[in-house]
């Protein structure tokens, strides 16, 4: 392989995300698997976005998609908690095991599986209401109202997002007034006071600065440990230091999916590489 | 400078942009100056009628006939021609092409039969200010120019010449203190009697519909009403006691016609003289007139006295109409935008609705006096108000219906900016919240709602802005030029939504041109304009400071 500039960045990146992911060369088959995707098909309309989808995300570990634009990695991930429902013309086909219930089934009720999914999107979306009131917004769909039990989940919540110390004198400040990057864990934090079980990133940092993107990246390490994580990224060498697995996508079809540590240095197929060492995408 | 130098500075000036900011500021500038000559016009020409003028003695000298001695105001003047002059009758003779004309208000119409005439600059010569002529403001004939004679009680001199004023003054503070207690008596008092024996007449009534007037009712009904009677009884002799006072004193007044004639003080609201007033008693007189007019009834047919009836109603009405439009107009939006499947059906209703907006209001006027007054009014008498027909009770025009009608009329630009308001909210913000578990209904309730809040407001505000300025239906469902009992009072339920009522737009068009007394008239029609177009302005500043809150709070839109 040629020592092009992006190979040595790649390296660089996989070094960073190898603390990560010790023990070294963990194996899919060993994993507690929590989704299991079967035989997923997604149409908009007439056009097929996702071809025949098979793949298992195992529990407890980061599992990113990675793929140029309109490869259906989002689409994907939004299948997870059910998001594609409000787009009329979608339609889907096959099977999304959470545990061994498939959630396309009929008798599920997707806000209370949404609680158990959560989802952070690319652009940050406070509600424009206090810091307080984004976290238990949540909170307060599932029924909780008693003063006390809000605030220890709200300071919980935010402790777990890395956001407490900066926010504790302003909780009932708007949430409109924090930076990009702030507003980003917050949402986060909003997502994991309801305390899901699975946590769905969708490009959670492509709309920040360098810095704030490293506090997400950390935010991500440490919340593995906690909840199942998969995260869309376009940046490659984020999803060389945050993830445990990888899947790579492109056009509709899933190419190829294992740890990441061999994804980006011994891939199987010929795409994988070609898009890895940045020969397109 | 050549011409084709000259084309080309034109082509240069006219692509810098400079003409478009010339006519596009121009344009502003002119409905700027629209506005402001409209508000100022109304404006002077309004509140100059309250202003106390100067009451002049003067001898009218038309060629040709005697002199005569005329006392009164001078109000407006214009030029008038002599062709003009000539064919009225008047001897204009000499080579003036134009004369100023004067109106002159002469007052004391049980004399001359008309309070105004109009005399010619020229001829209205030997013109004094007397500091003793008073005038007399009376609750029926308008003003009285005079000279104090005297004044007697109960038809004995009591002051005359240079004590006469002061005495009068004295009685005249009494009298006033007298006439409040006797309104209160009657009005209050009275009318809650009234008001009570009216609801057990028709309890009875009501019991001997369902043949349900058992000797043990009918015994009950006759005591209470024994009871009203009563103290109706007792009323009515504090009544007979202060008619009695009130009545004693009165005041003789030497006209300029040289007759006498004796005016009772309980009929006169207030004396003054205004040549003798300095600028402040002028002011004072100014603002207790102003207030008069904002806080009083009505006398005299609309022409004197006060329009706060008519500022209630109007308030009131457009108050009831928001609560009725309000949740409606939001509703159905909500559904066309959030619920309803976008295609041919929704298109097709959003067209409709627009149209609606363009619909001539006299049609809601006809449409609610069908529906509302007629089918759902008939029917509610008929279901819950037998006792009383064949009166009316529902079934007739009142400002349930009236308020109910202009809903209609507005509903369609609260439908659109309530719209256009859900529209703008970011899908990912309703993403945000479904990704919490809410359903859409919660999405809707807690996250979308508050966000089209200030949409909402703007189609409030716009639905405001035409309903309170709306006449014509409304003479169709329940306004009337002089309602004898406000919509809202101390009378259980406290609001009479069957009540008929006043509005400041129709009260403009009866003062205006339904009134017997036009010249009297005319000064009130652009007062009350003015007033009309100050409540339209208070209500919409009220809307607008909630809707600018409500913006602060969720400002997430600008972004």
């Amino acid at each position: 392989m040629v020592q092009t500039k992006e190979k040595t960045n790649m390296t660089h990146a996989i070094n960073m995300g190898a603390a990560n992911r010790a023990p070294h060369n963990r194996k899919l088959e060993d994993e507690k698997i929590a989704l299991t995707v079967r035989d997923l098909s997604l149409y908009y309309s007439e056009k097929q976005a996702l071809k025949s989808i098979n793949l298992v995300i195992p529990e407890k570990r980061v599992t990113a998609f990675i793929g140029p634009s309109g490869c259906g990695k989002s689409t994907l991930l939004r299948c997870f908690n059910r998001m594609n429902d409000l787009v009329d013309t979608a339609r889907i086909e096959g099977q999304l095991m959470l545990g061994d219930k498939n959630i396309y089934d009929k008798d599920v009720d997707v806000a209370s599986l949404r609680r158990r999914i959560g989802m952070v999107f690319q652009k940050p979306n406070p509600f424009p209401k206090s810091i307080y009131e984004n976290v238990a917004y949540g909170l307060r769909l599932a029924g909780i109202n008693k003063k006390r039990t809000l605030d220890e989940t709200v300071e919980w919540a935010l402790k777990g997002a890395a956001l407490w110390d900066e926010v504790k004198d302003r909780l009932h400040d708007n949430a409109l007034g924090m930076s990009g990057g702030q507003q980003q864990r917050l949402v986060i934090a909003r997502s994991i006071a309801v305390k899901p079980d699975v946590l769905l990133l969708d490009e959670p940092a492509s709309a920040l600065d360098p810095i704030s993107t490293l506090k997400i990246e950390e935010l991500i390490n440490e919340l593995k440990h906690e909840y199942t994580i998969v995260i869309v990224t376009h940046n490659m060498q984020q999803a060389a230091r945050v993830s445990d697995y990888t899947a790579f996508m492109y056009l509709g079809d899933l190419v190829e999916y294992g740890a990441t540590d061999k994804i980006f240095t011994t891939p199987e197929k010929k795409q994988t590489e070609d898009y890895i060492t940045g020969r397109y995408g | 400078m050549t011409g084709a130098q000259r084309e080309s500075a034109f082509k240069a000036w006219y692509k810098s942009g400079d003409p478009w900011i010339w006519m596009t500021g121009g344009a502003v500038a002119i409905s700027l100056l629209l506005v402001i000559g409209l508000l100022g016009l109304i404006a002077v020409r309004g509140l100059a009628h309250f202003w106390p003028a100067d009451v002049v003695q003067a001898s009218y000298e038309v060629p040709g006939k005697a002199p005569m001695n005329v006392l009164g105001e001078l109000l407006d003047s214009e030029l008038a021609s002599k062709s003009r002059l000539a064919s009225a009758g008047l001897p204009v003779e000499g080579d003036k092409e134009f004369y100023d004309r004067y109106l002159f208000k002469v007052g004391n119409r049980d004399i001359y039969g008309s309070d105004f005439r109009y005399v010619i600059d020229d001829w209205l010569v030997e013109r004094d200010y007397p500091k003793d002529i008073t005038v007399f403001e009376r609750l029926e004939w308008g003003n009285l120019y005079g000279w104090i004679e005297s004044v007697s009680e109960n038809g004995e001199v009591v002051a005359s010449g240079e004590q006469a004023w002061d005495a009068l003054l004295k009685r005249q503070k009494r009298a006033d203190q007298l006439r409040a207690d006797i309104e209160k008596i009657e009005k209050h008092d009275i009318g809650k009697i009234n008001y009570a024996l009216e609801k057990l007449r028709l309890e009875r009534r009501g019991l001997e519909m369902r043949d349900a007037l058992n000797a043990q009712a009918e015994q009950d009904i006759a005591t209470q009403e024994a009871a009203l009677q009563t103290r109706y009884r007792g009323y009515e002799e504090q009544l007979i006691e202060l008619y009695g006072q009130i009545t004693r004193d009165s005041v003789s007044v030497r006209v300029m016609t040289g007759e006498t004639l004796t005016v009772e003080l309980s009929k006169v609201v207030r004396v003054f003289r205004p040549n003798a007033m300095g600028v402040f008693g002028k002011l004072g007189h100014y603002a207790a007139k102003l207030w008069e007019f904002v806080a009083d009834e009505p006398r005299e047919a609309n022409t004197e006295g006060g329009i706060f009836p008519a500022i209630f109603g109007t308030v009131l009405m457009v108050l009831l109409m928001s609560v009725f439009v309000t949740p409606f107009g939001v509703v159905a939006a909500l559904y066309l935008r959030e619920y309803a499947k976008q295609g041919f059906m929704t298109r097709t209703i959003r067209i409709a609705v627009n149209n609606l907006a363009g619909v001539p209001s006299i049609v809601y006027g006809v449409f609610g006096l069908g529906f509302f007054v007629y089918f759902l009014g008939g029917s509610i008498d008929a279901l819950f108000f037998p006792e009383a027909l064949p009166t009316p009770t529902f079934g007739t025009g009142g400002i349930l219906w009236a308020s109910l009608t202009l809903a209609i009329l507005t509903l369609p630009v609260v439908i659109v900016a309530t719209e256009e308001g859900l529209a703008r909210i970011p899908r990912s913000l309703r993403e945000a919240s479904l990704a919490l578990g809410a359903t859409k209904a919660e999405t809707l309730w807690k996250v979308v709602l508050p966000m089209a809040s200030p949409a909402m407001m703007t189609g409030l505000i716009l639905a405001v802005a035409r309903a309170a300025g709306e006449v014509a239906p409304l003479m169709l469902v329940g306004v009337v030029k002089l309602a004898p009992s406000l919509p809202l009072d101390g009378n259980m339920p406290f609001i009479h939504l069957d009540r008929k009522f006043m509005h400041l737009g129709f009260h403009i068009y009866d003062v205006g041109f339904q009134s017997p007394n036009v010249e009297a008239a005319r000064p009130l029609v652009y007062a009350t304009a003015l007033l009309l177009v100050l409540v339209i302005i208070a209500l919409n500043l009220f809307a607008v400071r909630v809707r600018n809150r409500l913006r602060e709070k969720y400002r997430a839109l600008e972004h």
